[in-house]
């Protein structure tokens, strides 16, 4: 049991995906909910990687898997801060529970 | 060469559209009567384009693009449906500041959606849904003035960002497991481990959240009531559409040792699905959030179809989609129409409706007929196809609970209707003038209605594609 193995990768990884969606469901800041999306994100990209090292060595699926995830993280949060500044203009707020207009 | 194109020759029609309207948002000389010209002649063309040639069957770029005629009748659904929601929205977008944005976003998200149903690998599957949610989050906040429109567009792309994390987590597991991301390949490297039961349950999960079954369907009624009335039509029909396309592909395909744990899950979350649909969709007077809970019922229905599972629950599900793109559409282009000329939207404001109007009256009521499924439409033919798929599992507390489910829906699509011819207003909403193009719009709505139902045709034409 000396160096790192896959275990300890996944070990990471998972915690990291559930700190992720723990934090997106407990936070109220809406920055800070996209940021707990990105830990999930990140978490993803930690399991495709791991995986690929150290039992598809021959592959290459997760690695270009991880690339396209990086990219289309970045296009998702550009299109989200945007709703968000468009939203902060109308609501004076980035709280989600001051967007409460719809309920029920 | 040729033979290559034309496997694709779907996305690169919309591909094409989209860059001729990207031209005209440069030139931007262009009045808004114009470009709705421009843009519904070229979703025609592109209409026609979808019927020829449609029987290619290939595969590009080693297994991850994949087309047969299934999925090209699927994509000219699609085709349809964005073409019907061009037309009905013409009132709306006629005054709209940022026209083309809005045909590109919408364009750019159907390409999305023709690459997710081709998908022959999570990767380009994964490419595909992200194309087709980003751009319907952007569309949510097209009203950019109005408060509920931005807060509609955060619930939404909030949901969506988490639920493709969700799923991209279990298509990890699914890599760690199998080695292979290729739906092809899939099938043959499934043990059902319990490892590879949880990443399934995962992206199972991600699937749930897009197609709003019930415990991930909390999203769906505020996003669709704060958007405008056509994006929340797109959302409804083509978006709920590909999914439910890709969805059988994937389970009927890729996941089909794992049948019994898909066909338990979608037991449990059909029930669900129905009868939350329908329990909340009888306590709302919002026209929009009605036909938002009216179309999470209907999703129940549809899981009852795929769970059926062979050629007869691929086809039953293909046909219900076509019979919800005409009935559902049918009804938004009403609301729309009320909605941009009256700006009412409270089923309390349609009581009298047919002594105003009519003609828009009989359309409606056609429509939430066809929602409810009222023998001689084709929603009656649509519900019983999907039933009798659902029936052949011998599960007949499904299919049960699947016949009390109809009865209460009845009561909500009949108070709708009820309102419109039998109760008084005093100030019922004034007589409107629809353009040519809203006018055509309804009448192909309610000429596919009535023909998709009474002319078998159909059916047995989709029945004998679904045998891929």
């Amino acid at each position: 049991m000396t160096g790192i193995g896959l275990t300890h990768i996944l070990f990471v990884s998972i915690s990291l995906f559930f700190i992720g969606v723990y934090g997106f469901l407990t936070r109220r800041n809406m920055i800070m909910m996209l940021m707990s999306i990105e830990l999930i994100l990140n978490s993803v990209n930690l399991n495709f990687i791991a995986f690929n090292k150290y039992l598809w060595a021959n592959k290459m699926d997760g690695l270009f898997f991880t690339i396209f995830i990086i990219a289309i993280a970045a296009a998702e949060a550009a299109v989200a801060i945007a709703i968000i500044i468009n939203l902060y203009r109308s609501h004076r707020s980035i709280d989600v529970e001051d967007a409460s207009d719809l309920k029920f | 060469m040729i033979n290559e194109l034309l496997l694709m020759k779907s996305e690169l029609a919309v591909t094409a559209v989209i860059f001729i309207l990207l031209f005209i948002k440069i030139s931007d000389t262009t009045s808004n009567e114009t470009v709705l010209k421009i843009v519904n002649a070229l979703l025609l063309l592109n209409v026609a384009f979808g019927f020829c040639c449609m029987d290619t069957t290939g595969e590009l770029f080693s297994g991850m693009f994949k087309t047969n005629a299934l999925m090209s009748f699927e994509k000219n659904m699609l085709n349809i449906g964005t073409l019907l929601i061009s037309l009905l929205s013409y009132e709306w977008l006629r005054n709209h500041r940022h026209l083309p944005e809005f045909f590109v976003l919408m364009l750019s998200s159907l390409l999305g959606m023709f690459f997710m149903i081709s998908s022959g690998n999570f990767l380009i599957f994964y490419l595909g849904l992200e194309l087709s949610t980003i751009p319907v989050a952007a569309l949510c906040n097209f009203d950019m003035e109005k408060k509920q429109s931005s807060e509609a567009a955060m619930k939404m792309i909030m949901s969506s960002a988490f639920s493709s994390g969700i799923l991209l987590f279990g298509i990890s597991m699914m890599y760690g497991t199998t080695g292979t991301l290729s739906f092809a390949e899939l099938p043959m490297l499934l043990t059902g481990s319990p490892l590879q039961v949880f990443s399934f349950i995962l992206l199972f999960t991600g699937f749930a959240f897009k197609l709003s079954v019930v415990p991930f369907h909390l999203w769906t009624a505020d996003v669709y009531e704060g958007s405008p009335v056509a994006v929340t039509s797109f959302l409804s029909v083509i978006s709920k559409g590909s999914i439910v396309f890709i969805f059988l592909t994937t389970l009927y395909n890729a996941f089909a040792p794992m049948g019994e744990v898909w066909y338990n899950l979608i037991f449990l979350l059909s029930v669900a699905t129905m009868i939350v649909g329908n329990l909340f969709a009888l306590r709302q007077q919002n026209m929009k959030r009605f036909l938002a809970f009216s179309s999470i019922a209907q999703v129940g229905f549809i899981l009852i179809g795929i769970s059926g599972g062979g050629q007869n629950g691929t086809a039953s599900s293909v046909y219900f989609m076509l019979v919800y793109i005409f009935s559902n559409l049918g009804a938004f282009g009403a609301v729309q129409l009320i909605s941009s000329f009256s700006g009412k939207e409270t089923i309390d404001s349609y009581k009298g409706l047919y002594q105003t109007n009519p003609l828009l009256s009989w359309v409606l009521t056609i429509s939430l007929f066809s929602l409810a499924g009222i023998p001689p439409t084709a929603g009656f033919f649509g519900k019983f196809f999907l039933l009798a798929s659902g029936a052949e599992k011998g599960n007949y507390i499904l299919i049960t609970i699947a016949a009390l489910n109809m009865i209460v829906s009845l009561y909500y699509y009949l108070r709708v209707v009820r309102a419109i011819f039998m109760e008084k207003n005093e100030q019922p909403v004034a007589a409107i003038q629809g353009s040519i193009y809203e006018k055509a719009g309804l009448l192909i709505c309610v000429a596919g209605i009535i023909a998709v139902g009474l002319y078998s045709h159909f059916y047995e034409y989709i029945y004998a594609l679904s045998a891929f």
